[in-house]
């Protein structure tokens, strides 16, 4: 299993480099002039090559190529273009609250899912399985700017059960940052009430940013169980006389769920983008909200450390769900070695 | 007691209902096995061995119908009275070793399981008890194999944990449905002496499906012939083989010297459990039919020896090129 896990984070490498050297490329095809957009519409000839000079834009390209390979890989992204401040330091502000908001939401989307997906396949053209592929339509096809808005009525608007926007009460004040997690950093600080604000917070955001995650996994649990309820194990256990509950919920749901756990791995790209408009809606100060800015103003450098570092957390995540389809199916380990 | 049957299938019928009608799978079948004897049943694919096998124990499919029938294991109606439920009490050796087992749980674990909810005693008795088995069963390094996964034994030693996994109750009955037939000559071989020997060791009875006639000479005490979900013959092995009565019977040991069941060798094809023929199902391929076959379904007649033959006219010679 060690060797595995070692074996699989080795081939983790090459593809984030080939991501290091693409975003290289992609950020010198994309049109605009990051220089000229800094020094602004004013700016003369002579005062955009300077800003040219000095972020290097004016060296061959193979250098620039080089010299950020090599940057990428001591973690120094440089300076903002915009703000003038150190890029890693601003993402790292930020990241936290991304993977907490999308955790929150991969965790949502995986035990809601997994369970629906379940008791729809057990209720297999009973009214239960209707009701669950029809939410797993409706959670594929809802825009998740809309759902967020219209969640905002009615939870925040009129029921007045959830906080609008943001992450924290702003009357609470903010736990010391030691994490950046919040929901970490108030444990740290003590304060049960920060977290519970933190926690309501939280909800609206990552159950907007959880449901086509949750109806994805929903379908290929149940299409998952349905196959797996076929199988001539199936039939072996009931005539050996396993109990139903046993049956369902543990024996089948293990084999249905290495295709759900792939799924899982797909997902959070999914996430992360998704996480863009989401973050926008609740005015959630995450990597979504900085990227769009970094867009927006032409922030190139900004732009390659986000991508880099989305580009790490997916690698680590779909790294994390090979060894976990490893720990499901023994096979796959021994398949793989 | 001693000759009351340990089980006994009494008259039963088992109908599925399906998109193209109601399928009479099982019609009026009736068969017992003794205490510490082996029964065989036999008969081509679709003649209803399987959908009896699952009527005992108790894992007919969704949509099945009980029309008529009853099953006594030890005296008990196990279909009337759930409660009576045979379970571990019953063990079964399924078809395919290498779909039976759940390929993403420790084998050992899978056999645990059943035993957790059938057989007395703490989960450290049953592990005692199972690697006891694995060794009656001579599975390789017994202490290990509990830890392995399914994957990781070969088709022959599946079969083995199987068997194994099919005595871990204590059962006084072990069901198998053609247990040897996905594996190599050989390792057949092997199972069925293993099985043979087993059950004289336990004083286990069995019920063993097949449909393969060799199989049946080397196990089985007695026999029972299904054709199309009905009982065209019964009686002990060696009278059935040697003198087959029935024309379905004879004209499957007639034609096919290898002795498996195949009707290539007879014109016709077996009926769809839908659209059953009246009468004797077995009539329209019949050499030696009369016209008052296809009126009632003929009863059985008791003949000398304990056999019974479905058929009136099973004196009458079949003429000479059916036999061909």
């Amino acid at each position: 299993m060690a060797r595995f896990v070692i074996r699989r984070i080795l081939l983790a490498l090459p593809a984030l480099f080939g991501l290091v050297v693409l975003t290289f490329v992609l950020s010198r095809v994309v049109p605009g002039d990051p220089a000229a957009t800094l020094a602004g519409d004013a700016a003369t000839p002579a005062q955009i090559a300077e800003i040219r000079a000095q972020y290097g834009l004016d060296r061959p390209i193979w250098e620039q190529a080089i010299v950020h390979v090599r940057q990428v890989l001591t973690g120094d992204f440089g300076r903002s273009v915009f703000s003038g401040r150190p890029v890693v330091e601003e993402i790292a502000f930020r990241l936290p609250a991304t993977l907490e908001l999308t955790f929150a939401a991969l965790l949502l989307s995986t035990l809601f899912g997994v369970a629906l997906g379940l008791v729809a396949a057990l209720d297999h053209n009973g009214p239960v399985d209707h009701l669950v592929r029809l939410l797993s339509i409706g959670g594929l096809a809802i825009a998740s700017f809309w759902l967020a808005i219209m969640l905002q009525l009615v939870f925040s608007m009129d029921l007045d059960w959830l906080p609008l926007r943001g992450r924290m009460d702003v009357t609470l004040g903010t736990p010391p940052r030691v994490t950046g997690f919040l929901l970490v950093d108030t444990l740290l600080a003590g304060r049960p009430d920060m977290l519970a604000s933190a926690l309501r917070h939280m909800v609206l955001p990552a159950v907007t940013l959880a449901l086509p995650g949750l109806a994805t996994i929903a379908r290929f649990t149940r299409s998952g169980v349905l196959e797996a309820l076929q199988k001539d194990y199936v039939l072996y256990a009931r005539a050996a006389g396993y109990g139903r509950v046993r049956l369902a919920a543990i024996y089948v749901l293990r084999n249905a769920v290495t295709v759900t756990v792939t799924q899982i791995g797909l997902l959070f790209g999914a996430l992360i983008s998704g996480a863009v408009a989401v973050e926008a809606v609740f005015d959630w100060p995450g990597l979504g909200t900085y990227a769009v800015q970094a867009i927006l103003s032409s922030d190139y450098k900004a732009l390659l450390a986000v991508t880099m570092v989305v580009g790490v957390v997916y690698a680590v995540v779909n790294v994390a769900v090979d060894v976990a389809q490893a720990l499901i199916d023994p096979r796959v380990a021994e398949e793989m070695s | 007691m001693s000759d009351r049957p340990l089980l006994a299938v009494e008259n039963l019928s088992v109908h599925l209902r399906t998109e193209a009608g109601l399928a009479r799978i099982l019609d009026d079948v009736s068969l017992a096995v003794p205490p510490g004897r082996t029964v065989g049943v036999v008969g081509e694919s679709g003649c209803g061995k399987t959908t009896l096998l699952r009527a005992i124990l108790g894992i007919l499919p969704r949509g099945a119908l009980i029309p008529g029938g009853a099953i006594r294991f030890e005296g008990r109606d196990i279909l009337a009275d759930r409660a009576a439920s045979a379970r571990g009490r019953i063990g079964f050796v399924p078809q395919d070793p290498y779909l039976s087992l759940n390929p993403v749980f420790r084998a050992g674990d899978q056999i645990l399981e059943i035993m957790r909810r059938h057989a007395p005693g703490t989960r450290r008795d049953h592990r005692a008890k199972l690697v006891e088995l694995f060794r009656a069963v001579q599975l390789p390094d017994a202490e290990a194999a509990l830890r392995k996964y399914p994957h990781q034994f070969s088709g022959g030693q599946r079969q083995r944990l199987l068997i194994a996994a099919a005595l871990s109750c204590d059962p006084a009955l072990v069901v198998a449905d053609e247990p040897t037939t996905a594996l190599d000559v050989t390792t057949q071989r092997e199972i069925l002496a293993l099985l043979r020997r087993l059950a004289a060791e336990r004083n286990l009875s069995l019920l063993f499906v097949t449909h393969d006639f060799g199989v049946l000479a080397a196990l089985c005490d007695a026999v029972t012939v299904l054709y199309a979900g009905r009982v065209a013959e019964a009686g002990p092995t060696r009278a059935v083989l040697d003198d087959p009565r029935h024309p379905y019977t004879r004209l499957l040991l007639a034609c096919h010297p290898d002795r498996a069941v195949d009707l290539a060798g007879i014109p016709g094809t077996v009926p769809a459990a839908t659209a059953q023929p009246a009468g004797c199902r077995f009539h329209p391929r019949c050499p030696i039919a009369r016209p008052a076959c296809a009126d009632a379904p003929p009863p059985p007649v008791a003949l000398p020896g304990g056999r019974a033959v479905a058929c009136p006219h099973h004196a009458d010679a079949l003429p000479e090129p059916a036999l061909a």
